[in-house]
């Protein structure tokens, strides 16, 4: 492989890096908004976070990747620039399953914790904020991991889109080469790679913010 | 020593002021009937004790009081205002005035024993940092862990959370202190602790105190009313040594020779 | 926004074919997934790190590395090797094995959720290592493993779109053909949008019934 054909790869790297900070930003302030809505005194502000998470759950990444590119232009005339309607199809669909995440999490919390900030008379959104989710928080650490892995193997989705990541990338360069065993097998490796250095991210992060909790 | 309380003057001269009142209250669990149609009242400054056997409702009224439970029929006031149904707001006002100590301590393990004690007077009373911290190095020496501060409350035993707990319960000077068998989760050796700590608390203070336990020796000390329940019932009332020396009903003279 | 029902009318029956092609290769993908990695749970317990090593490396690559990239691979580098399989088979195959690296995760805790006491009292009882495997422990752990075997079919249902890619004809396949001859794409897009959320939705309930017969 020549050094041009290395640049493709590496500005592909580039992109998928940038659209899995973005997209995971995303899918968090939506796991957490939805995650705790769900355990919202009004029923209509738990059924509004229900449905989100059941809809973006049961939906296929591709189908709401191919929808927000194609169908919000001609539908609604919100032409989005492709990082950001990547974000937003990433971000939402994930995050339903961050909300998931968080909602189960909050209900592991001791039932007590939540009866001892009702005695000293703190408000739901204190409760929530100072009690449940610092303690609720290190237990999501796994799963949001898991979830971080399956988010960026999501990212090579928008590939089809020919928008310029990794995946697309790639596929430029078979084309350029005509050897898709060693193009494909570097660009399976570099991904592994990515998801390996997060998996041991979100392990430290784990330890730190446990060994916080329990000091 | 002494534990500032409520800006309420102490109960004074023979006219008691009602603090809480509670009428027909009735709460269930399904099919099981844990309060039926209670009417209870409970003047300024009084320390009542509920005894009686475990299902009997006692812990249920704290729990109703402290609106952590609902009834499903009865109103309860406190100080005048009236919970179930009432506005978010005004069950924050009332809540301010009750403090609860439960059983299993329920400190907050993510924060240290010095933060258990100031969040609340801080976030929800509106005190400053420094006051909120000044009261509680004074309340963690009175219950004899001012050098526990910084620690963690999983760090401690379990005599220790719950003098933390009182503690904790304290510093938002509340009128009534509702106590859920706090003793009952602690090992014995550590029991005499916790309950000479309520004791000074309860000679010291004008604090309001409703208090479930099987500890009768203590109930007698503290209690100026003691309350018999059974079946979600107040079968018997009177001063502690009307009912433990010579109760009226056979129901009460059973349990107690069965839990001296 | 315009919304055009004749253009769902017109997509309808091209839907009917690709509902069909998506369900075949969830059908397929599953049944490679639940016996690959069966192989691979067993080959895990394998006595010599010889043999554990390099199929937990193998599969963990395959678990976290994006199933579409896999796709490709099988797609333009199995006919370099001399093997030319259908575009259908080609997806199939790729479907199982990355979620045969999900499955032996899920036989994996099925078994070892089987407390030490079950083993202890088979071999207490001096039951013959088959015996303890097909009396004992498998029954065990079947109630355990058939929910979340289960939710993994719904992710690979969600996950069948990407057979387009490779020329599949499946539902997303079909929407985009019938988008790019007809130039409509919000009427085919939305109606296999939202096949997708009911069928997930209704599949969902059918597991949760299914798990509420098992847990009794």
């Amino acid at each position: 492989m020549t050094a041009g054909l290395w640049k493709i790869i590496l500005q592909g790297v580039g992109v998928t890096l940038q659209l899995l900070v973005y997209s995971a930003l995303l899918a968090a302030a939506m796991s957490f908004v939805a995650g705790a809505a769900r355990t919202h005194r009004s029923r209509l502000v738990r059924f509004v976070a229900g449905l989100y998470t059941e809809v973006f759950r049961g939906t296929s990444a591709l189908v709401m990747i191919f929808w927000v590119f194609f169908v919000l232009p001609v539908a609604f005339g919100w032409q989005l620039v492709p990082m950001w309607a990547g974000t937003l199809a990433l971000g939402l669909t994930y995050g339903a399953y961050g909300a998931e995440i968080v909602r189960g999490a909050l209900a592991a919390v001791d039932p007590a914790q939540r009866e001892g900030g009702i005695a000293l008379g703190f408000t739901p959104w204190q409760r929530l904020r100072l009690i449940l989710l610092p303690q609720a928080v290190p237990e999501m650490i796994p799963s949001f991991s898991n979830l971080l892995i399956e988010l960026l193997k999501g990212t090579a989705l928008v590939s089809i889109t020919g928008m310029g990541d990794l995946a697309f990338s790639g596929n430029l360069v078979r084309l350029a080469l005509q050897q898709s065993a060693q193009i494909y097998g570097y660009l399976l490796l570099i991904y592994f790679v990515i998801a390996f250095l997060l998996t041991r991210g979100m392990r430290g992060l784990e330890r730190r913010l446990k060994a916080e909790v329990a000091r | 020593m002494s534990v500032e309380t409520s800006k309420q003057p102490a109960v004074t001269g023979t006219v008691p002021t009602e603090l809480i009142r509670i009428e027909g209250v009735t709460k269930r669990f399904g099919e099981n009937t844990v309060l039926d149609g209670l009417d209870l009242s409970v003047d300024a400054g009084r320390h009542v004790t509920l005894i009686g056997p475990s299902g009997s409702g006692k812990t249920t009224i704290l729990r109703l009081l402290m609106t952590l439970a609902e009834p499903d029929e009865g109103t309860i006031t406190v100080a005048g205002q009236r919970l179930f149904p009432a506005p978010e707001k005004q069950v924050r006002e009332v809540r301010k005035k009750i403090g609860m100590v439960f059983q299993q301590f329920n400190l907050f393990p993510n924060m240290s024993v010095l933060r258990n004690l100031t969040e609340a007077p801080v976030r929800v009373l509106g005190l400053s940092k420094d006051e909120a911290e000044a009261r509680a190095r004074e309340l963690l020496d009175l219950v004899g862990l001012a050098d526990k501060c910084d620690a963690k409350p999983t760090r401690l035993s379990g005599g220790q959370q719950q003098r933390v707990a009182i503690a904790r319960a304290l510093a938002m000077r509340p009128q009534v202190l509702l106590l859920d068998e706090v003793t009952s989760a602690l090992d014995p050796e550590l029991v005499a602790g916790v309950l000479d700590l309520l004791r000074d608390i309860a000679r010291s203070t004008d604090i309001t105190m409703l208090c479930v336990t099987h500890e009768m020796g203590f109930a007698r000390d503290i209690s100026d009313q003691v309350l018999m329940f059974d079946a979600g019932r107040v079968i018997e009332a009177g001063p502690p040594e009307k009912i433990f020396g010579d109760p009226e009903r056979e129901r009460t003279r059973e349990f107690i020779s069965a839990v001296l | 926004m315009t919304w055009d029902w004749g253009a769902v009318a017109d997509f309808l029956p091209y839907f009917g074919k690709g509902l069909v092609v998506t369900l075949e290769a969830l059908a397929l993908g599953s049944l490679i997934s639940f016996a690959l990695g069966l192989v691979w749970t067993l080959l895990m317990r394998a006595p010599t790190r010889w043999v554990r090593w390099p199929v937990g490396v193998f599969t963990e690559f395959v678990r976290d590395t994006p199933l579409l990239v896999q796709l490709f691979f099988l797609f333009y580098v199995l006919p370099e090797a001399g093997v030319t399989l259908s575009p259908l088979t080609t997806g199939v195959l790729g479907l199982g094995l990355h979620y045969s690296t999900y499955t032996m995760q899920v036989y994996r805790a099925g078994i070892e959720a089987v407390p030490a006491g079950q083993w202890e009292a088979a071999t207490a009882l001096s039951l013959p290592v088959r015996r303890t495997w097909t009396a004992v422990v498998l029954p065990q752990a079947v109630r355990r493993v058939v929910p979340p075997l289960g939710n993994y079919v719904i992710a690979m249902l969600k996950d069948t779109p990407m057979l387009m890619t490779i020329g599949v004809l499946e539902m997303l396949g079909r929407a985009r053909l019938v988008s790019q001859q007809h130039f409509q794409f919000t009427e085919p897009l939305t109606v296999i949008g939202i096949a997708f959320v009911v069928v997930s939705y209704l599949a969902s309930l059918l597991l949760r019934t299914l798990e509420r017969r098992l847990v009794r």
